[in-house]
């Protein structure tokens, strides 16, 4: 047992000296940090080392808030160097928490400019959007059609027929609340308050995530559940041609009330390879890389520049009129927000 | 016996470990997150305290755990029976599966448990967002800690004790009460502690099948940390959540002071019998068909959705995941998972039976209160949130080398979780080992090494197995608590079924893959099964 032990214990020390950075002159490695969704084809990353002759190595933390908890945490020795996968609406803590360098990467005139941050803190690397999805086939088994606004769910005709995730547990969840603050505001008449009482007495199901949302709930596409309108993804209907070998989206999404989501990258400060992580980030918003994310997380590419995949091309809907908020705006409210939509609906 | 110095010289080891990888990162993130600028966040308890909601979150975190321990202790009892005592076609298979809940993750429980608790279920009942599908699922999971935890030293104890008992006019009932139960105290009330800890910190159950609400600690602190980015207040539940743990161990330790008796253990190669008459029979078939309602109907439910297709039964989720239709990095080749996942489970169990048995030898050598405090100590990570644990590990391991990213860190964490599972399940076996045993040994020429070597390390070995199974388990299964640690993005089995899980349209590869998981949960369940026979077999 002891030879055992005394074998982990080298190999805890032999790890360790291994994962220590060192100063740019000599840096051979580059650690990036991003969230669980993150995936990327073979070859990508090496591309990258092939171009610099840095390696990429990559950490994975849960979801993005435990990510940028985790850097705030770690801000004076950060465990990475650089972060990806931070959105908007954790953006401005992260900001004010001062994680950042800034940097303005060498392809930043290709990503449209309202996806740019002030001062170059972040980079933005992907965006898409949270939707509400329909059924067609379910809503025309009631009677219905697809809803064109957000406003029609609080519509008795569409009693039953909606399914959202907790925004307390869930990111699309969040989004989805976003959207319906800013759509409805929070002083006017028909408050976003009313709006989620009326869909409270509309009997909209809450459940905790997005897969028992969509897997277990929705009706249409590759849902087994029996409500024919859910909160997911502007590509949802794309992942379910693409994944379900079909012609044609069995679902289609509502243009109306969707939230955009941006995610960027940051070059983290007390980086002790500054060098590289830049390398890197340039690298995260080059084609190369870009043209291989819509497959992988079904987000679409900063760079305008990048072709997008056929299936993309042909089923993917990019809404005109998507709610955007301001970070700071998220970052101040979200704590009471929740709070005030969890007495609405308790 | 006297206490020898080289056995508590052995307590080093797991006290060191714990220190480390335990008190010290916990110490540094709550000192972290409560004091700021030298003063301390006073105000963090006081609205922790203060806020109603919060107190009903800590009030059902205690109820919910204490009811979901005394329904796993009341069906887990005749289930560890009948695997001890009786031997009967399957029984190996059977109990193997009962093992198979404790690595799924609770997404893929959730959808088991929306088929059969949902709006479709073929019982006809509806249980989603109420306390019974959180207790329900608790005791799936937790089941196989009382079975197996109570049934390494059920299966050894002696029948004719009971059969003396018997002959003596004494009914079935009370020689269970009387003879059966007071010699058990010890594995029950020690697998009574893993499902209580396991409940108290339940998180992802919670998540996963709870309403708006019910909400437990765990689940807020994880909350405040990573949602509100409030470590103050994270940090504060997360102080009030030891607190209830430690109260909860003590009043535990207090229950085990007792000494336990000292019994005449046998190989169980030689206890368990075929049932003999129809009671016997019916009691086996009562208990088998709870276990089948209770464990066998959710994992026939994931197996069933595995195959399935728009179009009938069908192989196509497995032949997607051994053969991507397309490049797309989501699918990640069961090969791949399985190797992944095992570099960590390997390194894991190694970790959690070395320091587990060390520290069990030392807890029951140093009998008394040092002793029970080493024990109860080492308890303490399993009660422990794993936000808290994790983010523990950011803030304090960067020096003296920076461990954060070690791929090292992973089995550690593990470890820390299963070396209580080690210590539950050998402890009691240990200190129930006949004392003539090793006497006569002594008497026989052996020194108190050759003793144990001889005589109490195989009749202990089969309770470290054990021991082992649940590290190797719960490292395999684990997801929840590692995500707080950077980890080095290697797709394991269950980070795996979480991608398949997060896009339409791949929802029958997420079966498939965890069907995988629970195949080789099983497999390793039935190897150890068959080894445990012979090496006992030599006493």
């Amino acid at each position: 047992m002891n030879r055992i032990l005394r074998g982990v214990l080298f190999a805890v020390v032999v790890l360790a000296a291994a994962s220590c950075s060192t100063d740019d002159a000599e840096t051979t490695e580059v650690v990036l940090m991003t969230h669980a969704s993150f995936a990327v084809s073979d070859g990508v990353l090496e591309a990258f080392t092939e171009e610099t002759g840095v390696a990429v190595s990559v950490l994975q933390s849960a979801d993005a808030g435990a990510m940028v908890s985790q850097a705030i945490l770690t801000k004076d020795n950060p465990v990475s160097d650089v972060l990806y996968g931070i959105d908007n609406t954790f953006l401005s803590r992260a900001i004010d928490e001062d994680l950042f360098v800034p940097y303005e990467a060498a392809a930043i005139d290709t990503v449209p400019l309202d996806l740019r941050v002030p001062g170059y803190q972040v980079t933005p690397i992907d965006f898409g959007d949270v939707c509400l999805n329909t059924d067609p086939g379910g809503l025309s088994g009631l009677g219905l059609e697809s809803p064109d606004r957000l406003v029609d769910l609080a519509d008795a005709a569409y009693r039953g027929t909606l399914v959202v995730e907790n925004p307390t547990t869930s990111s699309p969840g969040l989004s989805f609340l976003l959207a319906t603050i800013a759509t409805f505001g929070e002083d006017g008449e028909y408050p976003w308050q009313a709006y989620w009482r009326d869909l409270v007495a509309n009997d909209v199901r809450i459940v905790p995530g997005w897969d028992q949302a969509y897997y277990g709930e929705f009706s249409g596409g590759s849902g087994e559940g029996d409500r024919p309108i859910v909160v997911s993804y502007a590509t949802s209907p794309v992942a379910e041609v693409y994944f379900g070998d079909l012609a044609t989206a069995p679902t289609t999404i509502v243009e109306d009330g969707c939230f955009r989501q941006v995610e960027y990258a940051g070059v983290l400060n007390g980086t002790r390879a500054e060098k590289a992580a830049k390398q890197l980030v340039d690298f995260l918003l080059e084609i190369t890389f870009q043209q291989d994310m819509p497959l992988n997380m079904f987000v679409f590419p900063a760079n305008s520049d990048t072709a997008l995949p056929d299936v993309f091309v042909d089923h993917a809907v990019i809404p005109t009129d998507s709610r955007v908020m301001d970070p700071v705006l998220i970052d101040e409210n979200r704590e009471r927000w929740l709070a005030e939509w969890a007495a609405v609906v308790r | 016996m006297r206490t020898r110095p080289w056995i508590l010289l052995l307590g080093v080891v797991p006290a060191l470990f714990l220190a480390y990888f335990f008190v010290y990162p916990l110490v540094t993130i709550l000192y972290t997150g409560l004091v700021s600028d030298g003063r301390f966040a006073t105000s963090a308890f006081v609205d922790v305290i203060t806020d109603p909601t919060m107190r009903s979150v800590a009030w059902f975190t205690l109820w919910q755990a204490f009811l979901s321990t005394v329904f796993t202790v009341a069906l887990g009892l005749p289930a560890a029976y009948v695997f001890a005592r009786y031997r009967f076609p399957g029984r190996s298979l059977f109990r193997s599966l009962t093992l198979v809940p404790f690595v799924l993750p609770t997404l893929v429980v959730g959808v088991a448990f929306l088929a059969v608790l949902g709006p479709g279920s073929p019982l006809g009942i509806d249980l989603r967002g109420t306390i019974w599908a959180i207790l329900i699922a608790h005791v799936f999971y937790n089941l196989a800690i009382v079975i197996r935890g109570v049934g390494v030293l059920w299966e050894q104890i002696d029948p004719h004790l009971e059969d003396a008992a018997r002959s003596l006019g004494a009914g079935r009932w009370r020689v269970f009460r009387e003879v059966t139960l007071p010699l058990l105290r010890p594995a029950i009330l020690s697998s009574a502690a893993l499902v209580f800890l396991f409940s108290f910190t339940s998180f992802g159950v919670i998540l996963v099948l709870g309403d708006l609400n019910h909400s437990t600690l765990e689940v807020e602190i994880w909350r405040q940390a990573t949602a509100f980015l409030r470590l103050d207040l994270a940090s504060a539940l997360a102080v009030l959540q030891l607190v209830g743990v430690t109260v909860i161990l003590l009043i535990y330790g207090r229950a085990g002071r007792r000494a336990a008796e000292e019994l005449p253990l046998r190989p169980s190669a030689e206890v368990a019998r075929r049932p003999r008459t129809a009671g016997e029979r019916a009691f086996i078939a009562a208990t088998l068909g709870m276990l089948g309602l209770l464990v066998v109907t959710p994992i026939a439910v994931l197996i069933a959705r595995s195959f399935s297709t728009p179009t009938g039964p069908s192989l196509v989720h497995y032949v997607n995941l051994f053969d991507p239709p397309r490049g797309s990095a989501i699918f990640v080749s069961p090969v791949d998972a399985i190797g992944n996942s095992l570099r960590f489970a390997i390194p894991a169990v190694m970790i959690a039976a070395g320091i587990g048995l060390m520290a069990a030898v030392v807890i029951v050598s140093a009998r008394g209160r040092s002793g029970r405090i080493f024990d109860t100590v080492l308890m303490l990570p399993l009660g422990t949130s794993a936000v808290t644990i994790g983010f523990g590990f950011l803030v304090a391991l960067d020096k003296p080398v920076d461990l954060r990213a070690s791929a090292m860190l992973i089995p550690i964490a593990h470890a820390l979780v299963a070396i209580p599972f080690v210590i539950r399940s050998t402890v009691p076996v240990m200190e129930s080992v006949q004392r003539r045993l090793r006497e006569a040994a002594a008497v026989l020429g052996a020194s108190p090494r050759q003793a144990w070597r001889e005589v109490d390390f195989p009749l202990v070995s089969r309770a470290l197995a054990v021991g082992a199974l649940f590290a190797f388990a719960i490292s395999i299964g684990e997801f929840g608590a590692t995500s707080f640690i950077a980890r080095p993005a290697t797709s394991t089995i269950p980070v795996a079924i979480f991608r398949l899980l997060g896009r339409p349209g791949t929802f029958g590869e997420a079966m498939a893959m965890a069907v995988i998981l629970m195949a080789i949960t099983g497999i390793a369940a039935m190897g150890i099964e068959s080894t445990r026979g012979s090496r006992s077999g030599g006493v």
